[in-house]
């Protein structure tokens, strides 16, 4: 007995979509392998609304959901979801913010009832925003003290002058500062409501018990006027490379980020991109920059690129981290990769190892009811259809060494980079 | 969870542990071998780990780069880890392609290179995963705490090794490790997915059967003595921050003792998760958070407790709140393990911690990788049939058991307290 292959990717047949009312799309997917379920999603209410003075008040609302609701303390919503294993979570990124939640399939309910309470009846009660703001503020600290965490951060910076995408979603101390319970309240009344609002569930529950638990929880929700998310001002481009190096004492590694822009999840240079990017500085020991800056230097333990690519410009990005005295000798190595990519592209070879991967891995990376939930939900964000898991195959198959070529072109050029630096 | 097992040890005494689920086109191998940082002595402290990045710099007959292309090519997934106790490797793949894996750590047990090239460049790559957790303050004060609570015993010092060892270990040295340790009858193989157990056991014994036994690897027999006295600690770096570990003694994963300490552990300071691919839970309403989070003298608290061979600690590790000393935090938690050596739990106590453990259980079920990897993790330290019970031992736990184990393991004069004190200055959070 064997599984089918095909069969046990997502697609059309076994994922069920439905629009609540009140503009919610619900995305289930059943597997009973497991008594578990997740409830993933995500909403417009994300870091892109949030005023310079007060950077990080997206992420400290969501932060505050679950410190009491009109119903519950923070100690009772924490009670009910750990004293049954289950848990819930809220994030947020620039242009979203999001849940993730699981629990075993008998306490699904549960999960729901404080997923709708977070959501539309928040109470941000004063002492709890206080305890919350000394985390924040420490995380914050801890964060000016890492220096992978700062060499990212200053690559944004630059990489992004003048854009939304420059800011930190979790803000600055000052700016934590400057929150008041008032800027909460206001922010939630105006940003969260159910228009926007995806939500995957997946695990051992039938679709239609699903669809009939989410439209208990947050189908009478009704926001009148939940304000639209700002447009993005246009990208200004790099006219030559920048260099910054930001100090931290008494670190024994310095972290650098070398990279440019990228393109957008949607944009058809999408694909040849990722595949192009694997080649560089991920597949198998990080690709081509591994290779010369672990494997054949042993400068260092990690050295590998990253595109960060969503509903906005991405950013590609080489990161390593490496002994101070180091630095510039990896940095060279990786400037000098980076042009090699651009000047010669990929070999046949390379392009079909990667090919084989992306098709190979994806099995995989579908496995866990988390792994489908993030799948269906990044099919809804980027409007790629119920299929498109069943057509990822063809979809890899199809780019060219040139198409890989001409993407590396129009996104890098060894001439105009960002080089990030944290450490001593 | 009994049914699709099976268990042989094959001539050479090599052991394996196959179990078929078919719910996805997947298989996850795993070769697990009784070596880690246990087995080292001072000069070598270190080698373990890095024989484990050697196994990744190929054979006569997988040569690197093709090793990494070939599993990468075919959509696996590999990767290894080097413990106290052991050394593991796997492979994740696409079940019509588990042959590749198979055929690879049947090789590597007995033909790695360790070419003295390829060893050189690993040296500056393991020196500098060292300089990175040297970046990290829980690092250095994790490191300063285990070399307190273990003087005599291998414990004593951290997998990744000393940097003067690092430095100074030579070739020979790796490779007679490599000899000593990686060999049939000191490993394990399991074996979770969709394959059918009578055709695998004959594939696995074809490539693994040659491989010949070699002699029992001697252990260093070096006990802990008794620790009569609190030690106290400090470790001070770069920052704003202040941190304090508390470690306790904890017995070995096979003592009856581990179970009600486990209870203890969730109503303390929320379950650990002793899953290796699936997450935990928060542990918020935990005794520890309500006492030291909710009341300010920290803001944030965890309790770690690892399945050990030998007996090992225990470690609370507290994020000291910016307007608080840590001997403010570290009293608030003398409060705490106080009631629990005095006062009894409650029955919904125990019941709780319970339900949570369930929940973690079949958080890990969803992912087979996480089902082989328990197959062979749970040999290391019992036999799996400690997995298979877990969940039954945690329920016949009881209350006068849980302060017994409170009274027994939780002993001021055995801890030692260590703190990290940010060079900065204390941040004032305004």
């Amino acid at each position: 007995m064997t599984v089918n292959k095909l069969n046990s990717l997502p697609g059309p047949d076994d994922i069920y979509r439905a629009v609540l009312p009140n503009g919610i799309v619900v995305l289930t997917r059943s597997n009973f392998n497991s008594p578990s379920v997740v409830v993933s999603g995500f909403f417009d209410a994300g870091a892109l609304f949030d005023p310079d003075e007060k950077l990080g008040l997206a992420e400290y609302t969501v932060a505050a959901l679950m410190r009491g609701t009109q119903k519950r303390t923070f100690d009772e919503i924490y009670n009910a979801l750990e004293s049954v294993g289950a848990s819930l979570g809220f994030n947020t990124g620039i242009h979203k913010s999001g849940f993730n939640g699981r629990s075993l399939a008998e306490d699904l309910p549960l999960l729901f009832d404080l997923l709708a309470e977070a959501l539309t009846a928040p109470a941000f009660p004063k002492a709890e925003l206080e305890r919350l703001r000394a985390q924040l503020l420490t995380g914050l600290a801890i964060r000016a003290e890492d220096t992978g965490d700062m060499a990212s951060l200053v690559f944004d910076q630059i990489l992004f002058k003048g854009h939304p995408y420059s800011r930190p979603e979790d803000g600055y101390p000052e700016t934590i500062r400057n929150i008041r319970r008032n800027d909460l309240v206001k922010f939630h009344r105006e940003h969260y409501g159910p228009r926007g609002m995806v939500i995957a569930v997946v695990g051992a529950v039938k679709p239609e018990d699903a669809l009939r638990q989410v439209k208990r929880a947050l189908g009478g929700w009704h926001v009148r006027a939940q304000k639209e998310a700002p447009e993005l001002p246009p990208l200004k481009m790099l006219k030559k490379s920048v260099s910054r190096h930001h100090r931290i004492r008494g670190k024994s590694q310095s972290d650098l980020v070398i990279g440019t822009n990228g393109p957008m999840r949607r944009d058809p240079e999408f694909m040849p991109a990722s595949i192009g990017n694997n080649i560089l500085g991920q597949f198998g020991m990080m690709g081509r920059i591994g290779d010369v800056v672990r494997e054949k230097s042993g400068l260092a333990y990690y050295a590998y690129s990253s595109m960060t690519a969503g509903l906005g410009p991405g950013s590609w990005e080489v990161s390593a981290g490496v002994s101070p005295q180091n630095v510039k000798k990896a940095s060279g190595l990786i400037v000098d990769e980076l042009k090699r990519f651009v000047q010669e592209g990929v070999t046949a070879d390379e392009l079909a190892d990667t090919k084989a991967n992306f098709i190979g891995r994806l099995p995989l990376s579908l496995e866990s009811n988390g792994g489908i939930a993030n799948a269906l939900l990044n099919i809804e964000r980027h409007n790629l259809g119920l299929d498109y898991y069943r057509r990822y195959a063809d979809l890899v198959n199809e780019v060219t060494a040139e198409d890989v070529l001409n993407t590396a072109r129009k996104f890098i050029d060894p001439g105009k980079l960002v080089v990030a630096v944290a450490g001593p | 969870m009994k049914n699709n097992l099976t268990q042989v040890t094959l001539s050479n005494g090599l052991k394996l542990l196959l179990k078929e689920i078919h719910t996805a086109p997947i298989i996850s191998a795993w070769l697990w071998y009784r070596v880690g940082s246990r087995d080292e002595v001072a000069g070598r402290t270190g080698i373990s780990h890095w024989v484990e990045h050697m196994q990744f710099k190929g054979t006569q007959q997988f040569p690197a780069n093709l090793l990494d292309r070939s599993i990468s090519r075919d959509g696996g997934t590999w990767n290894a880890f080097t413990y106290i106790d052991w050394t593991a490797y796997f492979e994740t793949m696409p079940a019509d392609k588990i042959d590749l894996a198979l055929r690879l750590e049947a090789d590597r047990m007995l033909n790695s290179r360790f070419d003295p090239e390829e060893v050189a460049s690993e040296r500056t790559v393991i020196i500098s995963e060292r300089e990175g957790n040297e970046n990290e303050p829980l690092f250095l004060l994790g490191e300063a705490l285990q070399q307190t609570a273990f003087r005599v015993h291998p414990y004593h010092h951290e997998v990744i090794g000393d940097m003067a060892d690092l430095r100074a270990m030579t070739r020979d040295d790796l490779y007679n490790h490599y000899h000593t340790y990686y060999v049939p009858n000191n490993a394990v193989m399991a074996m979770a997915g969709d394959f059918d157990t009578q055709a695998m056991l004959t594939r696995i014994r074809e490539l693994f059967e040659t491989v010949p036994a070699g002699s029992e690897p001697a252990r260093l027999a070096r006990p802990e003595p008794p620790q009569n006295g609190e030690v106290r600690l400090s470790v001070e770096g770069p920052g704003t921050t202040s941190y304090v570990q508390v470690c306790y003694r904890f017995p070995p994963a096979s003592h009856p003792d581990f179970f009600p300490l486990s209870v203890l552990d969730s109503l303390l300071a929320g379950p650990s998760n002793l899953n290796m691919f699936s997450g935990g839970i928060s542990n918020k309403t935990s005794r520890l958070y309500r006492a030291l989070v909710d009341k300010e003298y920290v803001v944030s608290v965890h309790g770690g407790a690892q399945a050990t061979i030998d007996p090992f600690v225990y470690t609370i590790t507290m994020t000291i709140h910016p307007s608080r000393q840590p001997e403010e935090a570290l009293a608030a938690l003398d409060r705490e393990i106080k009631r629990v050596k005095d006062e009894k739990v409650t029955k919904d106590e125990i019941t709780r911690a319970i339900k949570q453990a369930r929940a973690i259980f079949a958080y890990g079920s969803e992912n087979i990788t996480n089902q082989a990897f328990w197959l062979g993790y749970a040999e290391m330290f019992a036999k799996y049939n400690w997995f298979e019970t877990y969940l039954d031992k945690l329920s016949a736990v009881t209350a006068r058991e849980i302060q017994r184990v409170a009274n027994e393991y939780f002993k001021r004069q055995s801890r030692v307290v260590g703190t990290y004190v940010p060079l900065e200055g204390r941040h004032d959070g305004k």
